[in-house]
């Protein structure tokens, strides 16, 4: 009985993280695009705009549900809810500190990339339920998005894995800091289990999983369907793509899912490039930093601050790049990030073999 | 291959670090100050935002923004409705039985304006109406902020006659007009006889 009192109340921890993170976002998101336009954003829902991000919920909240008379009523209704359960159900194999993961998978990785899929699944039920042209096209162009740019972040998921030997992403972590149970090495030549810190994250191990991650998280905006790859809602020629006919809670859900997706993509780059829960600071001598900064609250603040460096990232991206355009974005996933990502991977492998 | 991939990285450096000034210039706002101000144009850096209602730009007293009217000089000539380009302004006049009295330029004022409706609406703000105008009394003013919830209020209604008074004006015109056309009639049948 207390096994499943547990789970539940994990689950309703995620879901009331991913609820409030979503909420934070979408303040972070206003203000960050009107501070780089020059703008001052929201300034008078409460003290500099901050109860924005609720009177927001509170309008979707209060907003009627509209089904189109034209719409596939049963695919519609469960899109939205089948969106956001893909991006919710990632969150279950993420380890948050040492010993602290919802459920450890051996599988981990593959998991995570398989159920992110059944996102493309409810796009496109969302695009094709509406009957509507535009959330056709925008669903249209968002699968072959996403689909594509699995490649290249799935091969340099891998190039990553390689080099940690496991696709349990707790133990992913694990290897990159003073807790490894196996040696770990600076650039390949010096041990550092010992000192652990910045210098025994994955990609100062292996200085190739740099490029990895610059693949990766560039496939990961794609995934996230973000700016500059937002062409499956680009708004000046699809108005809203696939929720376009969307309104109320049901579009709420398309907000929520977005931003989780955020947090997940920045979460699991953080994991497996920029050392997981692993502290950033090494042991220097007599001050045992890294030691002093490991447990389960020093974990959690570690990722929990990588993590929303790297969605800051991708918001300060959005805010500055202008939309590729449909073929410069297959251009740029199968003729550079692919093969690049494949390089990557055949580096891992010989890394793994002459240098590990 | 290699060399687009370095300049794909070079340029959006460059757009990342443009974005990235102005995100950490956001700490500092422009000061709201006025075009006559001497350095107007040299602020450069900051929040350009005037958050509206709390904080306004200083407009001259001679801007060209609402009209008024200041009926005491008004002799209700109706030229300032006759050249409205969008026929915003309507005006009724009723003549009066003898000289009311003289605007502050010395005009004698022999109308009484029953009706003087501006409808800001449809105003287009061109100033001809304050051009013809003979005694200077529709003027534009430097108000620009009449929000309204309710369209109608955007007439503005000048003239200072209640109905009543419109009415007993009206009378003793139709009055005088009857007698004089009595007086008329009553002189050509002199004549005739």
């Amino acid at each position: 009985m207390n096994f499943y009192l547990t789970y539940l109340l994990v689950a309703t921890l995620l879901f009331a993280f991913t609820a409030i993170f979503a909420l934070v976002a979408l303040y972070a998101e206003r203000k960050v695009s009107a501070f780089i336009q020059d703008r001052l954003g929201p300034m008078e829902t409460g003290k500099f705009g901050l109860l924005q991000p609720f009177a927001d919920i509170l309008k979707m909240l209060h907003k009627e549900f509209i089904i189109p008379s034209a719409a596939d009523k049963v695919l519609f209704t469960l899109a939205p809810i089948i969106i956001y359960v893909a991006v919710y159900m990632g969150f279950a194999t993420l380890p948050w500190a040492p010993g602290v993961v919802p459920v450890s998978l051996n599988l981990g990785v593959f998991y995570i990339f398989a159920i992110l899929s059944v996102e493309t699944v409810g796009i496109l039920m969302a695009g094709w339920g509406s009957n509507n042209k535009y959330a056709l096209l925008g669903s249209m162009r968002s699968v072959a998005q996403i689909v594509s740019y699995e490649i290249p972040a799935g091969v340099s998921v891998i190039a990553a894995v390689m080099i940690s030997q496991s696709l349990d992403l707790q133990e992913v972590s694990a290897e990159q800091g003073i807790l490894a149970a196996h040696p770990i090495k600076f650039l390949g030549i010096w041990t550092v289990n010992h000192t652990g810190g910045i210098l025994a994250w994955n990609i100062f191990q292996a200085p190739h999983l740099i490029v990895a991650f610059v693949i990766y998280f560039i496939a990961s905006l794609a995934e996230c369907n973000r700016a500059p790859f937002d062409i499956p809602e680009a708004e000046s020629e699809l108005v809203a793509g696939f929720h376009v006919e969307y309104s109320g809670i049901r579009f709420a859900f398309f907000f929520l899912a977005e931003y989780s997706m955020m947090f997940l993509v920045s979460m699991i780059a953080a994991l497996l490039f920029l050392g997981g829960w692993n502290t950033p600071l090494p042991n220097i001598g007599p001050a045992r930093l890294a030691d002093w900064t490991t447990g389960t609250a020093w974990g959690i603040c570690w990722i929990v601050m990588k993590a929303i460096i790297l969605v800051g990232t991708q918001i300060w991206i959005r805010w500055t790049l202008p939309r590729l355009r449909v073929d410069q974005l297959m251009n740029l996933c199968w003729k550079i990030l692919t093969p690049v990502a494949f390089a990557c991977m055949l580096i891992s492998g010989i890394w793994r073999l002459a240098v590990m | 291959m290699v060399g687009k991939i370095f300049a794909g990285f070079r340029t959006s450096w460059k757009g990342l670090s443009l974005t990235l000034r102005h995100l950490f210039a956001a700490g500092e706002s422009r000061k709201v100050v006025g075009i006559k101000s001497a350095n107007y144009f040299d602020q450069k850096n900051g929040i350009a935002t005037i958050q509206y209602p709390h904080q306004k730009l200083p407009v001259p007293e001679v801007g060209r923004y609402q009209l008024d009217v200041e009926m005491d000089d008004c002799i209700v000539c109706d030229l300032c409705a006759k050249i409205c380009p969008v026929d915003c302004i309507e005006i009724e006049s009723i003549k009066a039985t003898e000289a009311i009295g003289q605007t502050s330029d010395g005009t004698t004022k022999r109308l009484y304006a029953a009706k003087f409706d501006i409808d800001m609406a449809k105003c287009m703000y061109c100033g001809l109406c304050t051009v013809v105008c003979p005694t200077e009394c529709i003027v534009m003013t430097d108000q620009y902020d009449k929000t309204v919830t309710n369209m109608n209020d955007l007439i503005y209604q000048f003239s200072d006659m209640t109905a009543e008074e419109a009415h007993e004006k009206r009378e003793a015109l139709e009055k005088q007009q009857a007698e004089r056309q009595a007086a008329k009639a009553a002189a050509l049948k002199k004549g005739q006889a």
